[in-house]
C-alpha cells in the first residue's frame, strides 16, 4: 500500500490482468546504479509496461542465465544490497503507481526475516514475490505471512511439471509465472504445443492469470505467447540492452517497450 | 544380504529438525521426487542390496581397515588412535561408498549419464570411475582454482573416460561447481541422474548420502568390537559438506557416551575472514536446496570461502550435521592450514601413511586431543582419502614447486 494523493492505494495483480495483455519487463536492481533502475522503471511504465519485475541479485543466481548473472555482477560492484532494492523502490513510487513485483532468491527474503520482507513489500505497495528456489512444497511459512501482507507468492511452473500442474495452479495467487523453454532450435513447434496443453491445465483449476517468461524477445514471439496467455515477461532482452548502457538508453528502452506493447494489443 | 541400509534416520522426513528440505527450482521438482521414490523403493530391495554389497566388498575393497596407529597413540601419549582407512579404497577416498549406492539407483531409473560436482576431485574421480564402469556417460563440473591445484585429479577423470568442465564463476571452487552442476541437471533430466558427493543439497540427497557411508561406521563398530570389546570413546572426522563425517558418525550416533567431533577447515583462522568453518561462524540460511548454516553476509550473500583443502572450502554444511550441532550430540572444531599440514607431515613420518590433507584436519584434532586422554580410551579417527594428490600442493606450500 502507499499514498497518492492523500489515496491509500494498493494494486490487485489480477485487475491488472483482466485489463489488459500484460507485458511485464524484468530488469535487475542496481544495473548499473541506482538512478538508472529508478529511471529505465519509470520509462518503461510510461511506454507500455504493465507490471514491473525487478530483481534483488543474489550471489549464486542457480535459475539464471548469463546475461541475468552478468547484470547481477554489475550491480553487485555498485554494492547492491536489499535495502537498495527498497530504496528504489521508494524513489519510483514518487513517480508512478506502476504495480511491482520483486524477483529474488529464498535466502535472502529469509535474513530480512519474511515478516519484515513482507511488510516492507506492502508498505512500497510491492503486489508480489517471485521466487525461482522456494517450490511449493517448502512455500507454506512465506505464503501465510505474505497473504497477510497482501503480497502475492507468485509460483513457478516448468516445462518438467507434469502431474504437479494443477497442485501448484490450484494453489497460486498473484499469477503463475510459466517458464518456457523458447529458443531451443528447432523444437518450437513442439513447444508451443506443450505450452498450450500447460496453460490448458491451468486453466482447469484456476482463474488466476498466465504469464509466460524465458526467453521471449522479439515482438513476433510476443505476440504469438500473448495469444496463449493473459501475459509475457521479457527479461535477458531488456537487461541486454541495460548492458550495453547507450547514451540513449532511456530512448531505446522507451521505443522497445512500446513495440512489445503492440504486439500484445 | 540382511544388512539394513540405514541406522536410525528410517522415515522419508526431509527434515532434521528445522534443517534441510528441497529449496530448488520447480524444474527439477518433479526428478527429485522421483529420485526419491526410486530410492526408498531400492533401499529395501534384496537384489539393489546385493548388488551394492557385492561392488562395495569386490570393487571397491571393503571392509577398510581398522589400523591400530600405535607408533602415533605411543608418541602422543595418551588415548589409543584407531585409523579408520578409507583411503585403501578403490579410488582412494570415501567417496566410492556413496558413488556406487547412487549409480546402482541411477541404473534402476533407466539413467544412461551421470553428472558430478567436485572439489578436491576424490568424487570425481569416484564418479567417472563407476560411470566407466557401467558404462554410462559422465560430465563433472570442478572450480578452475581446483582445476588448477587437483590437476592430477582432472587429468584421472580424463582417462576414465568422463569429461570435465572448469567453472569460472563465482569463486571457482567447490560452491561454483555445485552451481553449475545443478544448472546442467535443469538443463536436462531426462537420461541424467545427478551424483551428489556431499551431504549436502535438496532432500533426498543428505538421506542418501548417510545412507551409503554410514558403511564406514558400520563396520568400525564391529571391527572395534572385535578387538577391544567396547565402543570408542571418541570419533573424529573433517567436515567439508560432511559425507565421510556422518558416515563415521552414523553408527554411533545413539550411542551417547560416544563422542563425535567434526573437524572444519578454519583455513588461515576462524576468525580471519579466510576460513570454511561454517558451524562455528556460519548463520542458518537456505541456499544450495536445504536449509542449513552457511557463511553469508548480513543480506543472506553467500561468502567466498577459503581453506588449503579443495574437498573442505564449501560455505554450508549438511543439513544434519546442522542438527547434531543444534542438539550439541556433535561437535565442531576448526583446525587451521598450518596445523593440517603438520599433521599431513607427522602422519607420514610417523605411521609411513600419506593422507588426504582433508583428513589431515581430523588428525590434527586427534594430536591435540588424544595427550590429554587415558590410555583406556580409544578413538577412532576417519582417513578419508590418501594424499598423493596433495603432495605436489604441500610441496609448494612449504616452498617447494614440485611442477606436477
Amino acid at each position: 500500500m502507499h499514498a497518492i494523493g492523500g489515496l491509500i492505494y494498493m494494486t490487485n495483480l489480477k485487475a491488472v490482468f483482466d485489463q489488459q495483455k500484460v507485458f511485464m519487463p524484468f530488469i535487475v536492481a542496481d544495473d548499473p546504479d541506482v538512478e538508472t533502475t529508478v529511471k529505465s522503471i519509470v520509462t518503461l511504465a510510461e511506454n507500455g509496461a504493465d507490471v514491473v519485475e525487478l530483481g534483488l541479485p543474489f550471489s549464486d543466481p542457480v535459475a539464471d542465465g548469463p546475461v541475468i548473472q552478468a547484470a547481477d555482477l554489475r550491480a553487485f560492484k555498485a554494492g547492491v544490497k536489499t535495502a537498495t532494492v527498497f530504496e528504489i523502490v521508494e524513489q519510483v513510487r514518487t513517480q508512478t503507481a506502476v504495480p511491482i513485483v520483486l524477483l529474488t532468491y529464498v535466502n535472502l527474503v529469509y535474513k530480512y526475516g519474511y515478516d519484515a520482507f513482507c511488510q516492507r513489500c506492502q508498505q512500497l505497495d510491492i503486489s508480489g514475490l517471485v521466487i525461482p528456489d522456494l517450490p511449493l512444497e517448502e512455500n507454506a511459512e512465506l505464503k501465510a505471512i505474505a497473504t497477510k501482507h497482501h503480497v502475492a507468492l507468485v509460483p513457478l511452473i516448468a516445462p518438467t511439471s507434469g502431474k504437479r500442474i494443477t497442485k501448484i495452479a490450484a494453489q497460486a495467487t498473484g499469477f503463475i509465472y510459466v517458464v518456457s523453454a523458447m529458443g531451443v532450435t528447432g523444437q518450437r513447434e513442439q513447444f508451443s504445443k506443450q505450452l498450450a496443453t500447460t496453460i490448458a491445465q491451468i486453466r482447469a483449476v484456476t482463474t488466476v492469470p498466465v504469464a509466460i517468461g524465458f526467453g521471449i524477445h522479439s515482438p513476433q514471439q510476443a505476440h504469438e505467447l500473448g495469444q496463449l496467455a493473459d501475459g509475457i515477461i521479457i527479461g535477458s532482452a531488456i537487461v541486454k540492452l541495460m548492458a550495453a548502457q547507450p547514451v540513449d538508453l532511456q530512448a531505446q528502452l522507451a521505443n522497445y517497450a512500446q513495440s512489445i506493447k503492440q504486439a500484445l494489443s | 544380504m540382511s544388512e539394513r541400509l540405514t541406522t536410525a534416520q528410517t522415515t522419508d522426513d526431509r527434515y532434521y529438525g528445522q534443517f534441510g528440505g528441497q529449496f530448488i527450482p520447480e524444474t527439477l521438482m518433479t526428478e527429485l521426487q522421483a529420485v526419491a521414490k526410486a530410492y526408498h523403493r531400492y533401499r529395501q530391495d534384496p537384489d539393489f542390496l546385493h548388488d551394492l554389497h557385492t561392488l562395495l566388498h569386490d570393487y571397491a575393497n571393503r571392509p577398510s581397515l581398522l589400523y591400530y596407529a600405535e607408533r602415533m597413540t605411543k608418541d602422543l601419549g595418551g588415548a589409543k588412535i584407531y585409523l579408520k582407512r578409507e583411503d585403501l579404497n578403490h579410488t582412494g577416498a570415501h567417496k566410492i561408498n556413496n558413488v556406487i549406492g547412487q549409480a546402482l539407483i541411477a541404473k534402476r531409473m533407466g539413467k544412461t549419464r551421470l553428472i558430478a560436482e567436485t572439489g578436491a576431485g576424490q568424487h570425481g574421480v569416484a564418479t567417472a570411475t563407476i560411470a566407466a564402469l557401467f558404462g554410462m556417460d559422465c560430465e563433472v563440473y570442478m572450480g578452475k582454482l581446483d582445476t588448477d591445484r587437483q590437476r592430477l585429479n582432472v587429468y584421472r577423470m580424463e582417462l576414465l573416460g568422463a569429461k570435465v568442465h572448469p567453472v569460472t564463476t563465482g569463486s571457482m571452487v567447490l560452491k561454483d561447481a555445485v552451481n553449475a552442476a545443478l544448472q546442467a541437471w535443469t538443463q536436462r533430466v531426462d537420461d541424467t541422474f545427478y551424483v551428489m558427493g556431499s551431504a549436502v543439497g535438496p532432500y533426498p540427497f543428505p538421506q542418501m548420502v548417510h545412507d551409503f557411508q554410514s558403511v564406514i561406521s558400520r563396520e568400525s563398530k564391529a571391527q572395534l568390537q572385535a578387538v577391544e570389546h567396547h565402543l570408542p570413546d571418541m570419533v573424529v572426522a573433517c567436515v567439508g559438506g560432511g559425507s565421510n563425517a556422518i558416515g563415521s558418525f552414523a553408527q554411533y550416533i545413539d550411542d551417547p557416551s560416544v563422542q563425535l567431533i567434526g573437524c572444519e577447515a578454519a583455513g588461515k583462522g576462524v576468525n580471519t575472514g579466510q576460513t570454511a568453518a561454517t558451524i562455528e561462524k556460519g548463520t542458518p540460511g537456505i541456499f544450495h536446496g536445504m536449509k542449513s548454516l552457511f557463511l553469508q553476509n548480513d543480506d543472506g550473500q553467500i561468502d567466498q570461502v577459503y581453506s588449503i583443502s579443495a574437498g573442505l572450502d564449501y560455505p554450508g554444511v549438511g543439513p544434519e550435521h546442522a542438527q547434531l550441532a543444534a542438539l550439541k550430540r556433535a561437535t565442531y572444531v576448526g583446525i587451521t592450514d598450518e596445523e593440517a599440514v603438520q599433521a599431513f607431515e607427522y602422519i607420514a613420518k610417523t605411521e609411513g601413511i600419506i593422507a588426504a590433507i582433508e583428513s589431515c584436519h581430523a588428525l590434527a584434532y586427534v594430536m591435540k586431543v588424544a595427550p590429554t586422554m587415558r590410555p583406556d580410551q580409544t578413538i577412532i579417527c576417519t582417513l578419508s582419502g590418501r594424499g598423493d594428490k596433495d603432495v605436489a600442493a604441500i610441496a609448494r606450500y612449504r616452498g617447494t614447486d614440485l611442477h606436477d
